[in-house]
């Protein structure tokens, strides 16, 4: 009896474990398609001389063109056919084209002989290898015979096929460290890593005081409070590139309302070009101060893009902190920085840690935002605005490939961190 | 010392609010009726001091009558100040200067008052103290947070319903004139609809958002199920890896993506990017769904299995209906993604015909079309995530806080 039940409960955790694969194989299976795959295939490519230009496969490109009239039997022409490799740098190997050629014609005499021949109404060529950029032409003479009919008969219906082999850059076996030492070696690239780290640092730590801000400041109730926590959390919800062009605008150098503001405020003489300029100096007791203006605008953004989700998330954890203990500690006589200080701060430092590891990591990763307020340019090119900037700006795909594995091996090292400290406090 | 003191503490608040209201209010004006106005900081002020000392020592005394009165008060002190001149336009005044000022007058005081509520002119405890600079604090950060968050969003709005020559003309008059023709004022986003094609891309940003919605929950239901109620080897494992696999940036998946999908022909298509969107929301889902899953209690499962359910139907028929205010927000965080992405669109799209709204707002962002028309753009994008948003604000709250972070 005993043996049986034992017996029925493992078949039964055999059955669970069959059905558990069966219901998330299909999310393991594109998840490791569209994630894990490509991300070793961008490992592959970084060690790969390999352009944009090469992702268009190589092709035979035949034209056929007749000489000559075909109006009446007996009649001849010519059909002449020029073929050419359309890759600049790839061979075809085994070309053949084959290309039908109707009753109502003759074949007299085939030119090139030795590739082609004619096999019961098809002509087939063997071209054997083409080298990159090579052409070259054939030459049939033909003649209309008695069994023309005209709609159909006409050689240049039939297009010619061709079939053929290439290597495939992607998949051939042709390594290089081209692209790591093009990257490493480029003075830009300390400077880009220098900007990501500033970007991140301040752009995460901004946006988390200015929330934990907002959420001391949301926290103690009043009317409409609930509009204004929604209103708050607007920049977060809404597209990137809404939001992006409007401060494109609104900080414009020539109709911008911030510029034409502090014009007529006689704050500034001249617009400045907020998203435009690297550095705006300063003088400070005959020390001239350089203010990078651009960068600090793209870290504004970001502060003001992200900061409604750290504080959503202490806000939540703040309603989730018991009432009574502020109740005692009002009664003990703490002030209220005092509570902040030694309640609410001793409770909310575990989120406080986890969201700015998280938001580390995306601030981190951001492409969209810099992309779309600068372009990367006036000294605000991070490493991922570089990774487009080399892979399809300067069109080398290998370099952007080998810049994007830097950035994945960075991560990693935050990410082991992130694991780390986030058993502490689950999001 | 000093600063310990009420009256030094009425005087500051007074003066602070006087000096903030009054660069508020000079913005507003600028912005709203489009004169030209100047920031004028003394008389404000110097006002605005007086009139705080005056409450701190009348305050016993406040009715309605008291607070008007006081208004009042402040409207002629202002004028009398500033020499009949607020705003420095060496001019006559018009009747929205008066209103800015009254406006001006009415949100000082309110300030004033909300701020000095029980502060006397002596010597303040050190919490009563902290307690008022604080009160100080908030109410300045509470309306600067607002004007912050919300300026770009009203630039965009304004920007939008404007035409080219009012814009060149006086970039900072922002009035909108509401008696001429609405397709005057509309005349950006008729522009947007009749020749830039915008219904067609609304259309396939619609299609995208939507199927996407579908696949990652068809994948993500059963998958959460499993990792919350199933006991299989690696369970841990997976549910781990989840998390890391949110924390992969899209940057470094387009290369190999964009050289795959070009040479399998995918690249340019609606359905390339129906495969990427999913695939970068599943985990999201997942995580998500799991939670909430975890959340419900097990024996139902148990009953279930007990009267011969097999668990298919208990996913269907139990744990779907029990957790949907889970599944609501779910989808529509996931529709907020794939409606805001952008990267993959921009790299992806070529044709106009398979364009998405972000892929179709780029293609405005160029010297020749004008600014409004890119704003409207930008509004259009916006406009149903923010329905969206703000119609089931609650359940998005719940997800977002839930794990839903995606930056």
């Amino acid at each position: 009896m005993k043996k049986n039940i034992q017996y029925k409960s493992s078949e039964l955790l055999r059955k669970e474990k069959k059905l558990a694969l069966l219901l998330i194989l299909p999310t393991i299976c594109l998840v490791l398609s569209i994630v894990l795959i490509p991300l070793i295939a961008n490992f592959w490519i970084s060690f790969k001389p390999i352009s944009l230009g090469d992702l268009r496969p190589p092709s035979l490109i035949i034209k056929e063109n007749i000489r000559g009239k075909l109006s009446k039997s007996g009649e001849i022409a010519q059909i002449h056919y020029r073929y050419r490799n359309s890759s600049t740098k790839y061979d075809l190997n085994e070309v053949i084209f084959t290309d039908f050629i109707p009753k109502g014609i003759d074949i007299i005499d085939i030119k090139q002989d030795t590739l082609c021949s004619v096999e019961s109404n098809k002509l087939i060529c063997n071209l054997g290898k083409l080298k990159a950029k090579s052409s070259g032409k054939i030459i049939l003479e033909i003649s209309r015979n008695d069994s023309w009919v005209n709609i159909d008969d006409n050689p240049k219906k039939h297009k010619p096929i061709a079939s053929f082999t290439t290597t495939n850059i992607l998949t051939s076996f042709d390594f290089t460290l081209e692209n790591y030492k093009k990257i490493f070696s480029a003075n830009e690239f300390w400077q880009v890593l220098k900007i990501t780290i500033y970007y991140t640092v301040f752009g995460t730590a901004g946006a988390l005081l200015l929330g934990l801000f907002a959420a001391q400041i949301l926290q103690k109730s009043f009317k409409g409070r609930p509009i204004i926590r929604g209103l708050l959390l607007f920049p977060y919800v809404s597209p990137v590139i809404a939001v992006a062009f409007a401060w494109v605008i609104l900080f414009d150098p020539f109709s911008g309302v911030v510029n034409s503001m502090l014009i007529q405020m006689e704050v500034i003489e001249k617009p400045i070009n907020f998203f435009g300029q690297k550095f705006v100096s300063f003088y400070f007791f005959g020390f001239e101060l350089k203010f990078p203006l651009a960068l600090s605008m793209v870290i504004i953004f970001e502060i003001w893009r992200y900061f409604p989700l750290s504080f959503l998330f202490i806000l939540a954890k703040m309603q989730s902190i018991p009432e009574d203990i502020y109740e005692a500690a009002e009664i003990d006589g703490a002030t209220p920085l005092q509570q902040f200080y030694f309640l609410s701060l001793p409770f909310l430092i575990g989120i406080i840690a986890t969201l700015f590891l998280l938001r580390f990591i995306w601030t981190f990763n951001k492409f969209d935002d810099i992309f779309l307020l600068t372009g990367g340019n006036a000294g605000t090119r991070t490493l991922t605005v570089n990774v487009y900037e080399q892979a399809f700006a300067i069109s080398n795909l290998g370099a952007g490939a080998a810049v994007a594995v830097i950035i994945f091996i960075i991560l990693l090292i935050f990410s082991i961190f992130f694991i780390k400290y986030s058993k502490k406090e689950t999001i | 010392m000093f600063w310990k003191y009420g009256l030094f503490c009425s005087i500051l608040t007074g003066s602070i609010w006087g000096l903030f209201w009054q660069i508020i209010f000079t913005m507003i004006g600028l912005l709203t009726i489009g004169e030209k106005l100047y920031v004028n900081v003394v008389p404000f002020l110097i006002v605005g001091s007086l009139i705080s000392v005056i409450y701190v020592f009348l305050q016993n005394k406040i009715s309605i009558k008291f607070h008007l009165l006081s208004i009042i008060f402040m409207v002629l002190l202002i004028y009398s100040f500033t020499f009949g001149d607020p705003f420095l336009q060496k001019k006559t005044n018009s009747i929205s200067t008066f209103l800015l000022v009254v406006f001006n007058s009415f949100f000082t005081w309110i300030s004033i008052y909300l701020s000095l509520k029980q502060i006397n002119i002596g010597k303040l405890s050190r919490y009563n103290l902290e307690k008022f600079y604080l009160r100080l604090l908030w109410g300045l950060g509470l309306i600067i947070l607002i004007l912050i968050t919300l300026l770009p969003f009203y630039i965009m709005i304004m920007t939008s319903l404007k035409n080219q020559q009012s814009l060149i003309l006086n970039p900072l008059d922002l009035s909108l004139n509401f008696t001429s023709d609405l397709n005057v004022l509309f005349s950006s986003y008729i522009e947007l609809f009749t020749n830039f094609n915008f219904h067609i891309f609304l259309f396939n940003s619609f299609l995208v958002s939507i199927v996407t919605v579908f696949v990652t929950l068809f994948f993500s239901i059963p998958g959460a199920y499993a990792l919350s109620r199933l006991r299989f080897p690696a369970k841990e494992w997976f549910s781990g890896s989840v998390i890391l696999i949110y924390l992969i940036p899209s940057i470094v998946l387009v290369i190999p993506l964009y050289a795959v999908f070009s040479q399998l022909g995918l690249r340019n298509s609606l359905f390339g990017l129906l495969i990427v969107y999913p695939a970068t929301t599943i985990p999201v889902a997942l995580y998500m769904l799991r939670g909430y899953f975890n959340s419900l209690s097990k024996e139902i499962d148990d009953a279930a299995i007990m009267d011969g359910l097999s668990r298919f139907q208990i996913i269907i028929k139990i744990a779907m209906p029990l957790s949907k205010p889970a599944i609501v927000s779910v989808a529509l965080y996931v529709f907020m993604i794939a409606w805001n992405e952008f990267l993959f669109a921009f790299m992806f799209l070529d044709d106009t015909d398979l364009f998405t709204l972000s892929r179709g707002i780029i293609s405005l962002n160029s010297s020749e079309i004008p600014q409004q028309h890119l704003m409207a753009g930008a509004v259009i994008a916006t406009l149903p995530v923010m329905v969206i948003f703000l119609y089931l604000e609650k359940f998005l709250i719940s997800g977002l806080s839930s794990g839903g972070v995606k930056g």
